[in-house]
């Protein structure tokens, strides 16, 4: 009983010492005690980004995006672009090892090239966040498209599109040494391999590379003018599978499913006038906002680098003719960059 | 004794005749009308741009800056007209930058004496690097709508032919035209045969060098133009792809000596279809992609052995500049 009384009054107390002491403290603004290290533990540090490249939609917008979260805190920032050279891209890493970069933000262009680097890099105490291409190496954080289900939800795009005609597949694959056309083509025979009554006519290497994808494309459709779909791997390369199909007036016929960042020219537009019939977007602009995030995290946290692993698999947005016209479904390069 | 000799040009065109055979024999759906348009149709920017090297290589020269005048011009007028510019203002643009850099080449290799093969190299990167660095936004250079109807230069056809076979066909008379009636085009053979000679003779031979890479430029931007156009946007990345390569084996496999003065537009169109049968044809056979390589090099090594077997060099025929 005794001790019920005192609490009883504590709590009395408490609360009289509230209502006296609140007014006094708003008066006087209260101190948030975590928000001052976290600033600090951004200010002036380095984020260096190596992609494969400069100058095409998806690593601009990764770009944009990150100097848009990040250099209001005053982080700073270094690009290397490597011009789709893998060995200038290997040399990058290497040159910013010794440079210690708080964080390396790398876009891999294969799975092997970087992985050492990456690990070495990781234990000289550089975060690295790979970026929708990752490497053997699994190291603090990895961002991107989970390519196997882009793979497999493009692919039961055609197949339900091909029900009741006549099953025939095309499959235009990006280059062949690329760890995202692979982990896609494993998608797609995820999907084949339930549907056994699809016949897959041709499945080519246009090396991301639209005129290419055109003439293959145009000699398929030739030969099998009665294709039902056609599962392309990127939708910048894809433009010229569209051509194919459009000049042979197939249009509507041919289910095109592809994939790519959402850019509004390079997707949505594309699908409202009909090229592609499905195009799966990793949306850009969410994959570097979520990078962001995890740089403020791994920096406000002081964890060790490669001490946590993580991965975050963006979401993806399939867009069609239902949600192309929306204004949230694409993003603007231009608006990203303001 | 007169003994049975083939040029490489008969034995190219033999080798695609054979080819030609087995594929109609073999591969059901490739002796079709439609496949055929569709072979040529997939080989006609690579012809035209096999014109433009072959201007080039008659008159003893090499355009390794070939793919960045096909690249940057015509991305130049995609990204103009995407910015609000007019079509007509924007391919004027083009036509500038594409003389000015065919003007440069020439007077780079003409004037200042430096070798083709490091004239043309540096010109490109150059020419490729000022499009990514200043003109372009993106690398793939889209399509918008000031563009409307501009899309009837690649997509389409004209009289049942698809229009980009068409280009090529313009492209060849105006080229074979030039090379054979006017005396610009006995200059640049004559340039190329021997230059020195050509000099001596009264032959203006270096404004004809500079006038061969301004128009090897031009032919260049109407290529890129013509792509542009069939894929509805201009990939200017390809710069870095090897289609030069693919441009130059037209060229000496068609049996234009790299050693100048000698081939024509025949030659050209023998390189392109024999190039435009094997990809076809394989593309039929769904032939993986290493497995397509390891075909290509195959056949061109055939075709490059034979020649050296049936016509041996020697001192006479090998010149300075022969690789």
């Amino acid at each position: 009983m005794v001790r019920v009384h005192r609490f009883a009054f504590g709590s009395i107390a408490a609360l009289t010492f509230a209502s006296v002491a609140v007014p006094a403290l708003a008066q006087q603004g209260l101190d948030e005690p975590f928000q001052k290290p976290f600033r600090e533990s951004l200010a002036g540090k380095t984020v260096a980004y190596v992609p494969v490249a400069m100058n095409f939609d998806l690593t601009e917008g990764w770009y944009a995006g990150l100097k848009k979260e990040l250099e209001p805190y005053g982080v700073k920032f270094e690009i290397r672009d490597p011009n789709w050279n893998t060995n200038a891209g290997a040399q990058a890493v290497t040159s910013l090892i010794s440079e210690k970069p708080a964080v390396m933000v790398i876009h891999n262009p294969d799975v092997q090239t970087y992985a050492k680097l990456l690990q070495r890099a990781e234990n000289e105490g550089i975060y690295v966040i790979q970026i929708n291409m990752g490497s053997a190496y699994r190291s603090s954080a990895f961002v991107g498209a989970n390519w196997i289900e882009i793979g497999e939800r493009q692919t039961e795009g055609v197949v339900k599109a091909c029900e009741g005609k006549s099953n025939k597949i095309a499959i235009i694959q990006g280059a062949l040494s690329a760890a995202a056309s692979a982990y896609t083509l494993k998608g797609v025979e995820n999907i084949l391999a339930k549907h056994p009554e699809i016949k897959v006519v041709s499945s080519q290497a246009a090396d991301w590379d639209a005129a290419k994808a055109k003439a293959i494309t145009q000699t398929v459709l030739k030969q099998n003018p009665d294709l039902c779909g056609i599962v392309g791997f990127w939708d910048g390369m894809d433009i010229g599978t569209a051509a194919a199909v459009k000049e042979a007036g197939l249009t509507g016929k041919v289910f095109l499913a592809t994939s790519g960042g959402g850019e509004r020219k390079g997707a949505c537009e594309l699908v409202k006038n009909g090229s592609f019939d499905l195009d799966m977007s990793y949306d850009v602009p969410t994959q570097a906002a979520q990078m962001a995030g995890t740089i403020k995290w791994l920096l406000s946290s002081g964890v060790k680098p490669g001490s946590v692993k993580g991965s975050e698999y963006t979401t993806l947005i399939p867009i069609t003719k239902e949600n192309a016209d929306s204004q949230t479904t694409c993003w603007n390069l231009s608006d990203l960059k303001k | 004794m007169k003994r049975f000799r083939l040029n490489q040009q008969e034995i190219v065109f033999a080798v695609f005749a054979a080819l030609f055979l087995v594929f109609s024999i073999l591969l059901k759906g490739f002796l079709t009308a439609d496949n055929m348009l569709t072979l040529l149709q997939n080989v006609a920017v690579l012809g035209i741009l096999g014109l433009a090297m072959a201007i080039v290589v008659i008159g003893r020269g090499i355009d390794l800056s070939l793919i960045a005048t096909l690249a940057v011009p015509a991305g130049l007028v995609l990204q103009m007209v995407q910015n609000g510019h007019s079509l007509p203002a924007s391919l004027l643009a083009a036509s500038l930058l594409s003389i000015a850099i065919g003007l440069v080449n020439g007077w780079l290799i003409a004037y200042a004496e430096v070798p083709p093969l490091f004239a043309t190299l540096a010109s490109g990167l150059f020419v490729a690097g000022l499009g990514q660095a200043a003109l372009f936004q993106l690398d793939v250079v889209q399509w918008s709508d000031g563009m409307a109807g501009f899309e009837r230069l690649g997509q389409g056809s004209i009289l049942g032919i698809p229009t980009s076979i068409v280009m090529f066909a313009i492209a060849c008379v105006v080229v074979f035209i030039l090379l054979r009636f006017t005396r610009w085009g006995a200059y640049i053979y004559a340039v190329g045969d021997n230059p020195f000679a050509a000099r001596v003779t009264g032959i203006p031979s270096r404004p004809i060098i500079v006038l061969q890479y301004v128009l090897a430029a031009l032919i260049g931007c109407f290529a890129g133009l013509v792509m542009a156009a069939s894929v509805n946007s201009m990939p200017t990345r390809i710069f870095n792809s090897t289609l030069i390569y693919d441009v130059i084996l037209v060229v000496v496999l068609g049996g234009i000596g790299l050693s100048g003065g000698r081939g024509g537009v025949v030659n050209v169109i023998i390189g392109t279809l024999l190039i435009g049968t094997m990809l076809n044809g394989m593309t039929i056979l769904d032939v993986p992609y290493a497995g397509q390589n390891l075909i290509k090099g195959i056949v061109l090594l055939i075709a490059v052995i034979t020649d050296t077997f049936l016509n041996p060099r020697n001192e006479e025929t090998a010149q300075q500049g022969d690789i």
